[in-house]
């Protein structure tokens, strides 16, 4: 742009200068005429007193300028930020999420990235579960900590992911896959039993492209928070594995 | 009993919920830079200047080269992701080949006409004047843990409109927040940029099932505090604040609190 400005603006000082080349040569021109105009209609007046006229006019034709064109060309500008950008990634998963106490249990979500560079993408993800019973529950027989409203788990986190080792991967001779190895961590909130949970979420997961548009995604995490559902207040390490389909736009 | 508490604690996750949710839409449009912008994609013809342009079968280093542009020859720009640029080459009738160039190849890339394009990589003049700021944070509010998600928009250049959701996870009650901020920057041009805030909200607490007492408050909330950005690189932006709110609840005094946070954000647009 900047380039292109300093062509312009060099443009119009060399117009600027061509023009006033040509009012010189033309001005040079014009006061010679204009002297042999005098002298000529100094020369009638005195002799004659007519045919004035006729001598003003013949010099008016010769002096008129021819117009200057100024020819803009035509710009096929080029806009990139016009382009099609494909930087958001969204996407529902499944999978199994094992909850410490409660056993393990099917696990579904959505979730959404934002690819800032080629390296670091973040993203937030909502999923829920339904938890089983805990040891105790199913030995005292019919003692139940949880109400079944209770039992619903959800969570959600807002991580930041960065893509490692990335290249393609081989399914047969006859096809290749882009993919790669991201590791993803971030903060969240867990919600069951009544109450949220500060959650601290860490893991890693394969993405591999099947088009531009649509990646299959595996991961695996843990969800770390603290609990004193059963007494003391515990940290506790909540493994989830889950395969999914995103779709880039 | 039971059954209001579950339908307020229904309420309550659904609240923070649809705020998160707005925020990634908010952030979704302001990244598309206007509807309008998003059925009018162009597909620009441009011609290479460096004397070759290398094609990667992925948008990323780590997918092979495969085919070579060469000087002169015009290619045609598809799309987009990151700073990768899909581009497709036709040689003759037979040869087309569509492939991923990084920016600092396509960069010197002239249009048609010769001219150079202006492909726009960001820099911190970009954060100074970025229109939108999306982003989350963690802290600490009076021994409570904090979850913020929040959305900025940029007013002028010392000035902006911030809404937050907060989430307070303590191990007494939990909570949610919801504020609206003006921010103002005196120093916008400031790698670390200073700022200053005042701003107001709705506070949500309840205890924790495990402790028997009082029922769910709701009160206002106003706050103010101050800051700083930190621009790291590209779209990226770190953040401290200090927020000293007054929760002016209906008892004899209002109630202070401390708020201490960082955050981490991304920025899109132009104002």
């Amino acid at each position: 742009m900047e380039d292109r400005i300093q062509r312009l603006s060099g443009q119009a000082v060399m117009m600027t200068a061509r023009s006033e080349q040509v009012n010189a040569k033309h001005l040079k021109k014009y006061a010679q005429r204009l002297a042999g105009v005098v002298l000529l209609a100094g020369a009638v007046v005195l002799t004659a007193g007519f045919g004035v006229q006729n001598a003003n006019a013949a010099t008016a034709d010769d002096l008129e300028l021819e117009p200057l064109i100024v020819r803009e060309p035509e710009r096929r500008e080029v806009k990139i930020e016009r382009l099609d950008s494909e930087n958001f990634e969204l996407g529902a998963f499944g999978g199994v999420l094992s909850v410490e106490d409660f056993g393990s249990d099917v696990v579904y979500g959505v979730r959404a990235a934002y690819h800032i560079t080629e390296d670091f993408f973040v993203e937030a993800a909502y999923a829920s579960s339904t938890l089983g019973q805990t040891s105790f529950e199913q030995l005292s027989g019919g003692a139940q900590l949880l109400t079944d409203d209770e039992r619903d788990f959800s969570y959600y986190n807002m991580s930041v992911g960065i893509n490692v080792l990335p290249g393609e991967a081989f399914i047969t001779d006859r096809w290749a896959f882009k993919g790669g190895l991201y590791l993803i961590a971030g903060i969240g909130s867990s919600e069951f039993g009544g109450d949220d949970r500060f959650t601290v979420n860490g893991g890693l997961g394969y993405r591999l492209a099947a088009t531009d548009w649509l990646a299959f995604r595996v991961d695996v995490r843990d969800h770390v928070f603290k609990s004193d559902l059963l007494g003391e207040s515990e940290t506790k390490h909540n493994f989830e594995l889950t395969a999914g389909l995103t779709v880039f736009f | 009993m039971q059954r209001l508490k579950t339908i307020m604690k229904i309420t309550i996750a659904t609240r923070c919920r649809v705020l998160l949710a707005c925020v990634l839409a908010c952030n979704a449009m302001a990244a598309q830079a206007g509807i309008g912008d998003l059925f009018s994609n162009e597909t620009p013809e441009v011609r290479v200047a460096d004397p070759f342009l290398e094609m990667h079968t992925g948008p990323g280093r780590g997918y092979p080269v495969f085919y070579v542009a060469g000087e002169g020859e015009t290619i045609k720009v598809l799309k987009r992701r990151t700073d990768w640029f899909k581009v497709e080459l036709r040689r003759g009738a037979n040869i087309s080949k569509r492939g991923w160039v990084p920016l600092n190849q396509i960069r010197d890339t002239l249009d048609l006409d010769g001219e150079a394009i202006d492909f726009g990589s960001v820099t911190r003049g970009d954060f100074e004047t970025r229109k939108w700021e999306m982003g989350f944070a963690a802290g600490d509010f009076d021994g409570a843990r904090t979850i913020d998600g929040y959305l900025a928009y940029g007013v002028t250049r010392n000035i902006s409109l911030r809404l937050t959701g907060t989430q307070l996870l303590g191990n007494f009650s939990d909570g949610v927040m919801g504020t609206v901020n003006v921010v103002m920057y005196p120093f916008p041009e400031w790698r670390v940029s200073p700022y200053f805030t005042i701003g107001t909200g709705i506070i949500h607490t309840k205890p924790q099932t495990t402790v028997i007492q009082a029922e769910d408050r709701t009160d206002e909330i106003v706050n103010a505090g101050l800051g700083a950005n930190i621009y790291l690189t590209r779209r990226f932006v770190m953040n401290f604040e200090y927020r000293r709110h007054t929760v002016l609840s209906s008892r004899d005094d209002n109630q202070e609190i401390n708020e201490w946070k960082t955050g981490f954000s991304v920025f899109l647009g132009k104002q």
